[in-house]
């Protein structure tokens, strides 16, 4: 190069950045998942939601010390408080005392508050590991569909159009009912437990596989993908250094959204009798027994009920605190 | 600064060879793929980019500089032609065949925001070379990557922040410090400044001139007009619809053009010095850019150029130098040999 720019003076190419301005305060950098969690701790709601997100994985982790401090064991039959004539309990609300906290169970009396704590275990257990199902299938598929995009795309998102519109509720139904009482390894509820989070995960991920699909095809025309590839990089490293980071914010987002949804869907498979087996304790189930008894014993169909609609709002309010958190211009 | 005596052209071989290159973007429909059609990006290149010199290549958006520079950088597969690299044919080198050439040749990207991966902190981005090359610089990839952090003018204490927390300024020239860290031989700079300010856009020049005078640079700089590159090409290429229809000197293009489109180019330019603005009649193109998909026969610019006649819209015109060190691609070239010399010459860049 030969002559110089008009403009500029000496201070200019070698010199500090002060040129176009930025405090040189805190030298270490402020990462992306920083900033997202002092955004998500200014979030009241997201954090009360968070808040009884944890209280709940506590006590489902702790169900066994909790009912052993609080309650009865969950199928201990407890028939002397039911009138054997109405089949519900002798006392008012559903006999809620400071001994069965949340009442006892029509029929035979057992402890609803140990009962809903070890539904809580099944729920989120289910729920979890669904999400985790869902999500590693979906970001396979969806990654590998956007990044190498041509036919592998167009049979992808074909079979996720197709799983999307496929009847999930009633293939499942039909599924629980020719499933072994033993498989892998497993017997009785923990087979069922098996097979919903392995179906529910299963329809799960084309709604994951569909978000980083999309997410992968805008960012792989990023330049910093080139950048990458002018500096020799191959396809692994794009994938797993460029392009995953990136996708690990709407992941999360989306995985935490899911959480309340697959709640829901073990919840309705349990009320529909496919769900985990009694005398396993399950929400949905609880639910569904106290159709018959509703009349006579509101509380039992109340509580349940309550502990579906307290945990699915509690991770809603969290997931949506977290995609603001991560996201602030809603950009998606 | 001074003009440095030119190097005689033919003392080298060139660092960079291109001839007939050509790059065509199938349009493809519907589920089974069939191609329907091509986008003529880059359709048919013949240049050559000599060892310190710095090649300008303008031309208007879309016109296929953006395609030539990911051509020559091998980001792209070229659809027929050849590259060569210091002698060596690299036009269909694979990944791995490219990865040892990829020290010698590095680009800067245009956009200073999609150009840094925003979950990686300046170090990583930054050192992202030696690790993908595996290459352990002397005292270790912290210490060069805050040399090179130096060398472009950032505070090498940024190391550990991300892109979100710098200017756009302060991004380019991250890019700048990554494109440099290998000690390339070329790089290719794809509208360097476009994206700045214009107060910045001095600067980052400025720097890119620097670094060539310290490190024995080679450029290719794109630019979408030739105000930016003005001051800093040797040569300049002037590309219309994928094609080079003028490369010359840098002088001799500013002062004596010859094709019709660089003299409309030209005009669009401001004119620092007003004693010349008054020779210089502002020429605005008519119409639009023809699509590349279906170019127009013949002379690709007749349909917008105000010389054309009944023979531009049939036959092709080549890239011919009717003067030394001065091509053109016309059948009626301007300030051709022959014709009286304008008269605003000797005025100087
Ligand atoms: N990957 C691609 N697939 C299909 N068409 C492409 C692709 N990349 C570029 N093109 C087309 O090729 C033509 C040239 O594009 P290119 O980006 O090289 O132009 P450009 O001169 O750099 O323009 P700009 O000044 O806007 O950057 C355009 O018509 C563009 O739409
Ligand atoms: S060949 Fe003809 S149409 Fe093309 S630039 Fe020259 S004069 Fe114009
Ligand atoms: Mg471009």
């Amino acid at each position: 190069m030969t002559a110089p720019l008009h403009d500029t003076g000496p201070a200019d190419a070698g010199a500090a950045p002060v040129t176009d301005g930025l405090p040189a305060k805190a030298i270490e950098g402020r990462s992306p998942w920083r900033i997202a969690w002092t955004r998500l701790k200014r979030d009241k709601f997201a954090l009360a939601g968070g808040v009884v997100v944890l209280l709940l994985i506590l006590v489902a982790i702790l169900a066994p010390v909790i009912v052993g401090l609080l309650g009865h064991p969950p199928n201990e039959y407890h028939e002397e408080l039911i009138d054997p004539l109405s089949s519900t309990p002798k006392a008012a609300w559903g006999g809620i005392n400071s001994d069965f906290l949340f009442g006892a169970e029509p029929v035979n009396g057992r402890d609803v508050f140990s009962r809903v704590v070890y539904g809580a275990r099944v729920s989120l257990l289910v729920a979890f590991l669904a999400a985790v199902v869902a999500v590693v299938i979906g970001t396979v598929f969806g990654i590998v569909a956007g990044y190498f995009g041509g036919w592998v795309d167009a049979v992808v998102s074909r079979v996720m159009d197709l799983l999307l519109a496929f009847p999930q509720l009633l293939f499942i139904i039909a599924l629980v009912s020719v499933v072994p009482n033993s498989l892998w390894g497993l017997t009785g509820s923990g087979v069922r437990m098996a097979v919903l989070i392995a179906v529910i995960g299963f329809f799960g991920w084309p709604y994951v596989g569909r978000i980083v699909r999309g997410q992968t095809l805008s960012l792989r025309e990023r330049e910093y993908v080139e950048a990458a590839r002018s500096l020799g990089a191959g396809r692994l490293y794009i994938l797993f250094r460029e392009l995953l980071p990136n996708l690990v914010a709407p992941i999360t987002v989306y995985a935490t959204l899911m959480i309340p949804t697959n709640v829901l869907t073990e919840a309705a498979l349990s009320f529909l009798g496919a769900g985990v087996k009694p005398p396993t304790a399950s929400w949905g189930q609880m639910l569904s027994k106290a159709v018959t008894t509703y009349e006579g014993d509101p509380m039992f169909m109340i509580i349940p009920g309550l502990a579906i609609f307290v945990t699915v709002l509690a991770f809603n309010l969290f997931g949506d605190g977290v995609r603001d958190a991560l996201d602030p211009k809603g950009s998606r | 600064m001074t003009i440095p005596a030119q190097p005689a052209p033919e003392a080298t071989e060139p660092l960079l060879k291109v001839e007939g290159l050509v790059k065509h973007f199938p349009i493809v429909k519907g589920l089974l793929r069939r191609q329907t059609g091509a986008v003529r990006a880059v359709d048919g290149l013949d240049f050559d980019v000599r060892a310190g010199e710095t090649l300008g290549v303008v031309g208007e958006s879309g016109c296929g500089k953006s395609t030539m520079g990911r051509l020559i950088t091998r980001l792209l597969e070229p659809t027929a032609g050849k590259i060569e690299f210091e002698g060596r044919d690299i036009t269909h080198l694979g990944v791995a065949g490219m990865r040892p050439m990829r020290r010698d040749v590095q680009m800067i990207f245009q956009d200073p925001y999609s150009s840094l991966n925003p979950r990686h902190t300046v170090g990583t981005i930054v050192g992202a070379p030696f690790r993908l090359q595996g290459i352990t610089p002397e005292g270790g990839v912290k210490k060069e990557v805050q040399r090179l952090l130096e060398l472009v003018g950032l505070n090498p204490e940024h190391y550990n922040r991300y892109p979100h927390e710098f200017s756009g300024g302060q991004r380019q020239r991250i890019g700048i410090a990554r494109a440099l860290a290998l000690k390339p031989r070329l790089v290719v700079a794809d509208e360097p400044v476009s994206a700045l300010d214009v107060s910045i856009q001095a600067q980052v020049v400025n720097l890119l001139d620097d670094l060539q005078e310290e490190l024995g640079l080679t450029y290719v700089i794109i630019a979408h007009d030739l105000s930016v590159i003005r001051h800093v090409s040797d040569r300049i290429a002037v590309m219309y619809l994928g094609k080079i229809v003028e490369l010359a000197d840098r002088t001799s293009l500013y002062e004596r053009p010859m094709h019709p489109y660089t003299t409309a180019l030209l005009s669009a330019v401001p004119v620092p010095d007003p004693g010349r603005r008054v020779k210089r009649e502002r020429i605005l193109l008519k119409g639009d850019v023809p699509s590349p998909i279906s170019p127009p026969a013949g002379c690709r610019f007749h349909t917008r150029c105000w010389k054309a006649t009944e023979v531009c819209r049939t036959d092709e015109p080549r890239l011919l130098a009717p003067r030394a060190g001065h091509q053109v691609a016309c059948h009626h070239p301007e300030n051709a040999p022959g014709t009286p010399e304008p008269v605003t010459e000797g005025a100087g860049a």
